[in-house]
């Protein structure tokens, strides 16, 4: 069924009719995002290059830690999307179990890697930070190993999907995976209110009280929207090539099919 | 302690991420865009 999502009989028929499954169509995502693809790739590129260039020469060094806290401006970003990416793959988990949603399966295959390589950036800055910081590159602070948990969340994920011959039993197997793992967002967040941990607490808030001067927190927030958008620049990137894939198996298959 | 080499390591790490992440991205891109071109043409 999935070598062929871009059938028309593949759509299934709503009766709602609503925006949201007007896009669950993957040839009308493919028309709508591909000329959408060169303006992401140059706003992410643009903005993260301006947050990382900010962030290691020009931002001031922290009264306490000194230049190590130039490692924040790609440690948080990395730790932030590496968090949205696995909300967003639970998001596409529950439109494809529950409304078995053509490209949910499709995006939430693609989000994996993605997510995984930003979890990957964030544990390894986290431990280069810690090194100078605390005297070691890791600890089993809640912080710390919940975001290890994210990332071997991620990894089942993207093996789960591929581990049945059956393409569709592992969307269903790694679509449940996901939602389960979604629990591990909160304790993630909350993690250093709720134990005593070794890792910082949260310095930016956005009901206010925010712990860090204009002169950090604009770099850092940069990169962060840059981070974002290379996240979602690589995704709707990865789907179109995931969806393009598709409908030249698709095509070969028919063609096949006619010749035999 | 030096802090050079752990900051180094860790823009250097995010940097070889995001590069190597955007050219895989890029060459899967262009080469499900030729092969599905070359596809429809058959006749």
């Amino acid at each position: 069924m999935t070598d062929n999502i871009l059938a028309p009989e593949a759509i299934p028929a709503y009766p709602t009719g609503s925006w949201l499954h007007r896009y669950a169509n993957p040839g009308r995502f493919l028309r709508l995002a591909q000329p959408a693809l060169p303006w992401l790739a140059a706003f992410s590129i643009i903005l993260t290059v301006i947050g990382i260039v900010w962030g290691y020469v020009f931002a001031p060094a922290d009264w306490e830690q000194g230049n190590a806290a130039r490692i924040m401006y790609v440690h948080v970003p990395a730790a932030w999307v590496s968090m949205a990416g696995y909300a967003a793959l639970a998001v596409c988990s529950f439109f494809s179990i529950v409304w078995r949603h053509p490209l949910a399966d499709l995006a939430a295959e693609e989000i994996g890697p993605v997510g995984a390589g930003f979890t990957f950036v964030c544990l390894i800055s986290g431990a280069l930070w810690g090194k100078p910081m605390w005297g070691a590159y890791w600890v089993w602070d809640a912080r710390l190993t919940s975001v290890l948990v994210l990332f071997f969340l991620y990894l089942g994920h993207i093996a789960l999907i591929r581990a049945f011959d059956n393409r569709e039993h592992g969307y269903r197997a790694a679509a449940i995976l996901a939602l389960v793992g979604a629990v591990n967002l909160p304790i993630i967040v909350f993690s250093v209110q709720w134990w005593n941990t070794l890792h910082q607490g949260n310095t930016i808030s956005f009901s206010g009280g925010s712990k860090i001067y204009v002169t950090m927190l604009y770099p850092l927030l940069i990169a962060s929207v840059g981070f974002y958008m290379c996240f979602l620049t690589l995704v709707t990137a990865r789907l179109c090539s995931a969806i393009m894939e598709r409908k030249t198996r698709a095509l070969l298959l028919a063609a096949a099919e006619r010749g035999a | 302690m030096n802090l050079t080499p752990f900051i180094d390591g860790s823009y250097g790490i995010t940097v070889l991420f995001l590069v190597g992440i955007f050219g895989l991205t890029y060459v899967r891109y262009r080469s499900a865009v030729k092969r599905l071109a070359a596809v429809e043409k058959r006749p």
